[in-house]
């Protein structure tokens, strides 16, 4: 009876799993396609596998150059977010006093605040230093993302016992030293779950940038995808080979690293 | 370490920089600008309670408020049923549960931006062409009325986010005894008992979990909102964070939008709050 049912289940998992492809499949078979192939027909796949509208769509999103600034932004907030909030959350665990709850309550507190209630002082302020450039998105980052990042590290932190801080100490080791040779290769599991939630937020994030960036040249994926939209509206050929290039990044980096992402994601959620 | 030592505050220093400069201090000049007529070029006056008076009287603001908490709502719940129903698909003693993990899991990876616009797709030339070919019409408005506007993000959101609660919801469900699965099948329990008064109650806490997530990410919904419908037709299915953005940023009345965006908090806070209350007491009770 059990064997039975789990058939059946198997069926209908397959079936879901398929309609949740199935958006994916449309804007894929169809970026191939002519204008006018896809209003006559959108389901099958098309007559003539061409790149034509690759190529344009590769030049108007100034593909490399869009790609290298999404990674060169992601990865710089990520590394910095990771240093600056495992070195928070290591002081915030190991002195334990009033100051430092307070402070952790605080950190824990910001997550609350929607990014609409800071969001334009927050570009005023930045404005009027001349801030508004991609180093400055960076910093903004690491001010948005620490919360979350230290609330994790924080709980890791708490599961390393103390004395073998003191340990080390008594070996001559100073607290830099301390951290960064015995703590910090100690926390990696909860590194790797803080790295994948951080690149999954910021990779994607389109508002911040839309209000920080506003040199052409400098733009991210998700902002340059947003303009392209507004310019081919009526022409789904083009703007669905825009999409399916903006994805493919991703769909490489979920190839190799699909098992970290769920696991951080889970971990992230759970603790 | 100790918080009279110099390399606690040099630890803390980066982040305590950065928070300050990027949350604290908009925030404190935010509730301040709200209480002020500013433009973003000039302060202008101080204004009192003016603005908040002003926006229990905007209809656009009120109806904004009123279609997120429906679209939350409907979200959350879908979401959850969703989310729960494929995570106790892919934990069941099946071949395929990994490759379905990563397929329903897959939309999270990318921006609510590019989803919407992949959706529009869906919604306007596919819905269309195979209400064309069924004799359909009510298959060839959508997104061009609100209903059809409301229904598609719900259709959105829960495509992309049930996948990310499905996570949620396996990592309690390893958690159960298998014993107690097995115990409660020879005394003769059925599948809906077993769900109701075993698996139910142990997975409570990922409730607290994904109400939690699911509530704050559909009630803050911008991108998703912006790149599906646009808010249109006529701003009726414009939410709350786009009606903040559109008050600042096409209408330039900054403070204004400030006491939208304090209100905004206000209540995000306030739900967030009274519901990790609500649902840690619940498990308890349970």
């Amino acid at each position: 009876m059990r064997k039975k049912k789990n058939w059946k289940l198997e069926i209908l998992g397959i079936l879901l799993g398929i309609l949740w492809l199935l958006p994916f499949y449309l804007m894929f078979v169809n970026s191939f396609k002519t204008k006018k192939e896809i209003f006559t027909d959108v389901t099958s796949p098309p007559e003539l596998w061409s790149f034509d509208n690759y190529i344009t769509a590769f030049e108007e999103l100034d593909f490399m150059q869009t790609l290298f600034n999404s990674l060169l932004i992601t990865v710089s907030s990520v590394l910095l977010i990771i240093i600056s909030s495992a070195m928070a959350a290591y002081a915030l665990s190991r002195a334990k006093s009033r100051i430092s709850t307070i402070l952790f309550f605080t950190f824990v507190a910001a997550m609350l605040i929607p990014f609409q209630s800071v969001m334009i002082p927050l570009v005023t302020v930045f404005g009027q230093f001349e801030m508004l450039n991609r180093g400055g998105l960076i910093f903004m980052y690491i001010g948005f993302g620490a919360s979350l990042s230290i609330f994790l590290y924080h709980g890791a932190l708490n599961n390393i016992p103390r004395s073998l801080d003191e340990a080390a100490r008594i070996d001559g080791a100073n607290r830099w030293q301390v951290f960064w040779h015995i703590i910090f290769p100690m926390l990696k599991p909860i590194t790797v779950t803080v790295a994948i939630l951080n690149i999954i937020w910021i990779w994607n994030d389109f508002l911040l940038p839309s209000l920080v960036i506003n040199q052409t040249g400098s733009e991210t994926i998700p902002l340059k995808m947003f303009f392209f939209f507004g310019e081919y509206t009526k022409q789904w050929h083009l703007a669905l080979a825009g999409l399916t290039l903006a994805i493919v990044p991703v769909i490489i980096f979920y190839f190799f690293a699909q098992r970290a992402i769920i696991k951080g994601v889970s971990d992230g959620a759970v603790k | 370490m100790r918080t009279k030592d110099f390399a606690y505050w040099l630890f803390l220093a980066p982040v305590l920089i950065a928070l300050t400069l990027v949350v604290v201090v908009p925030m404190l000049l935010g509730v301040y600008y709200s209480f002020t007529s500013w433009n973003g070029i000039t302060t202008g006056g101080f204004v009192g309670f003016q603005n908040y008076i002003d926006l229990f009287k905007d209809e656009r603001f009120l109806d904004s408020l009123w279609f997120t908490t429906k679209f939350s709502v409907v979200s959350v719940i879908l979401i959850n049923f969703i989310g729960l129903s494929l995570a106790l698909i892919v934990t069941s003693r099946i071949k395929s549960s990994t490759l379905l993990r990563t397929t329903f899991f897959m939309p999270n990876l990318i921006g609510g931006l590019i989803l919407g616009f992949i959706w529009q797709f869906i919604f306007v030339k596919v819905f269309a062409s195979v209400g064309e070919m069924v004799g359909m019409e009510s298959l060839q408005v959508w997104l061009a009325t609100t209903e059809t506007g409301f229904w598609g993000l719900v259709i959105l959101m829960s495509w992309q986010m049930s996948g990310y609660i499905m996570v949620i919801y396996i990592a309690y469900l390893q958690g159960l005894p298998n014993e107690l699965l097995e115990a409660s099948e020879i005394d003769g329990a059925s599948t809906f008992q077993r769900f109701r008064y075993i698996i139910f109650p142990l997975v409570a806490p990922a409730f607290t979990v994904s109400m939690f997530l699911t509530l704050s990410n559909t009630f803050k919904l911008y991108d998703q909102n912006l790149s599906l419908t646009g808010g249109g037709p006529y701003n009726s299915t414009e939410m709350v964070a786009m009606e903040i953005f559109n008050t600042a940023f096409v209408q330039n009345a900054f403070a204004y939008a400030q006491a939208k965006a304090i209100i905004f908090f206000v209540i995000v806070a306030i739900v967030a709050l009274f519901q990790v209350y609500w649902n840690k007491r619940r498990e308890v009770e349970m």
